[in-house]
């Protein structure tokens, strides 16, 4: 029992950490991007730390305040039910009761939460931003399910352990065995993480600051929470599934932070997409490419 | 109400860049302190362009001056700013919009003055629309002075507002509210009838919220 508090203490606080860390080097590369020096590596936590402490006056009925605990809560069970490391008792959580099924599920709480918080405030503009977040879902949910299931139907189970233990070496990365299924899964991934070509949920200026234009203080500051956290838990979810797991902490931040820095470096590399263009976008080439896969998988005789 | 007790008009710039080395921070416990270090690490501005200034703060943010290696960065609503830069002269007809947008902010909140037109009126001085002074209406924490101040000159008032947050001395936003009913009468008395509606701030009344 203490193990598994110590253990999910643990888990929630490594994805905070290792969040505003990669976060803060997105800022930081972005900066040197574009010929500054940018702000500290720490800038994301100075930032929620300052909006934790801040007052909270604005008053939208209780849904409002609920709405970024369902989101909260979301994100903390998400980090506990995705394993950490392979071959090892700690950072595990509760994701030996759990399987892929459940986390698909998981990822939807986001959004779901967001839509009725946001709802409840009636601002224009954030209204604006919970509907330009559930049609780009509507686009990125299909092929990043595809993608899920073509990892799931190689290896005939629904469990993280299992296709974590089925890759031991870099031969059998999924990366390597079933190239098709990453690229179907990294693009949805991507836009699940609200970077550049696919942010235009909360498209700064555009749409003011979309969803969350109504949070300030310290509902804002959970909501960044959960954001760091949730790109973690996403983050670990991929190395999992397509670069073999991690048997230390340390390859673990190395596969997340790789995987990390191509979301950064493509996010600094491309300029926004419109709503429309991106659910055109994923329901032309990585559902293309996802159907395309999946018929590869199963009907084709060499596979 | 509201004393005069500290400055009045341009002799506040001096002031306040003075008052920093009078706090010394060690009044506050090592919890104060080290939120009061996390909120000047971290500004999130609201630019109201109301003037001519508003043209400094495209290169304070940009890559010449780049702000945020100092964590300043714009927010792009008043409900998640820290810090309302009025930059430059103010019309009537925009001093209810920055009031609403002001009132909007969550506390701790700071105004800075930019340019010399928020502090005397600068070339507007005779001009019937716009405002004189602008800690008549809103409370104001820093004032850069300059027509036009160079984005220099602005980073050097964000360090030294950021010194004053690190030493724990109180927002404006603490001035505002013991004194709502005198700056709300020198707000009636240029707005008249435009005044905004009494609900924005008739919660300063109800106790010590927030």
């Amino acid at each position: 029992m203490l193990h598994y508090f110590i253990d999910a203490f643990a888990m929630i606080g490594m994805s905070y950490f290792m969040g505003f860390l990669f976060y803060g080097f997105y800022r930081q590369f972005n900066a040197r991007v574009q010929r500054r020096w940018g702000p500290s590596i720490f800038q994301n936590f100075f930032d929620n730390m300052k909006f934790l402490f801040k007052t909270e006056t604005i008053i939208h009925g209780p849904m409002f305040f609920f709405g970024p605990m369902i989101i909260f809560a979301g994100a903390v069970t998400t980090v506990l039910f995705v394993p950490y490391l392979k071959d090892s008792i700690w950072l595990q959580g509760f994701s030996q009761s759990g399987n892929m099924i459940l986390i698909v599920y998981l990822l939807v709480v986001g959004p779901l939460g967001n839509a009725l918080a946001v709802g409840s405030s009636g601002n224009p503009f954030g209204v604006m931003g919970v509907t330009r977040g559930l049609t780009r879902l509507m686009g990125l949910e299909v092929p990043f399910l595809l993608g899920l299931a073509l990892v799931m139907v190689q290896h005939e189970t629904a469990s993280v352990h299992a296709i974590m233990a089925a890759q031991p070496d870099f031969a059998h990365w999924n990366l390597v065995t079933n190239p098709l299924a990453f690229l179907v899964m990294i693009l949805p991934f991507m836009a699940s993480q609200h970077a550049s070509p696919f942010d235009v949920v909360g498209a700064p200026v555009e749409v003011y600051a979309g969803p969350r234009v109504e949070f300030s203080g310290r509902l804002l500051g959970i909501l960044m929470t959960q954001n760091m956290m949730m790109t973690v838990a996403k983050l670990v979810l991929i190395a999992d599934l397509f670069l073999g797991g991690a048997t230390t902490i340390w390859e673990l931040i190395a596969k997340t932070f790789a995987l990390f820095l191509l979301t950064a470096a493509i996010s600094t590399s491309f300029p926004r997409l419109r709503t429309e263009q991106t659910v055109d976008f994923f329901w032309k080439i990585p559902l293309g490419l996802g159907v395309i896969s999946v018929i590869a998988t199963i009907w084709f005789p060499w596979s | 109400m509201y004393h005069h007790d500290h400055c009045e008009g341009f002799q506040c710039e001096q002031q306040q860049l003075e008052a920093t080395l009078a706090h010394s921070g060690g009044e506050l416990g090592a919890l104060d302190r080290l939120i009061a270090w996390f909120r000047q690490r971290s500004l999130f501005v609201l630019a109201y362009g109301t003037g001519c200034g508003a043209i400094e703060m495209r290169p304070l943010m940009t890559s010449r001056f780049d702000a945020e290696r100092f964590g300043i960065i714009g927010a792009a609503t008043p409900r998640q700013a820290d810090v309302l830069v009025i930059s430059g002269y103010l019309a009537i007809k925009t001093l209810k919009r920055v009031i609403r947008s002001y009132e909007q902010m969550q506390e701790p909140k700071y105004v800075i003055g930019l340019g010399s037109c928020t502090i005397n009126g600068g070339m507007y001085w005779d001009s019937y629309n716009t405002i004189k002074q602008l800690d008549h209406y809103l409370p104001v924490d820093m004032y850069v002075n300059g027509c036009m101040p160079r984005p220099e000159a602005l980073i050097e008032g964000f360090v030294a507002l950021q010194k004053q947050i690190a030493n724990g001395a109180p927002s404006g936003a603490m001035r505002y509210r013991e004194n709502i009913d005198w700056y709300k009468a020198n707000q009636r008395r240029v707005l008249g009838d435009n005044m905004p509606p009494d609900y924005t701030y008739d919660w300063y009344h109800a106790g010590d919220v927030a």
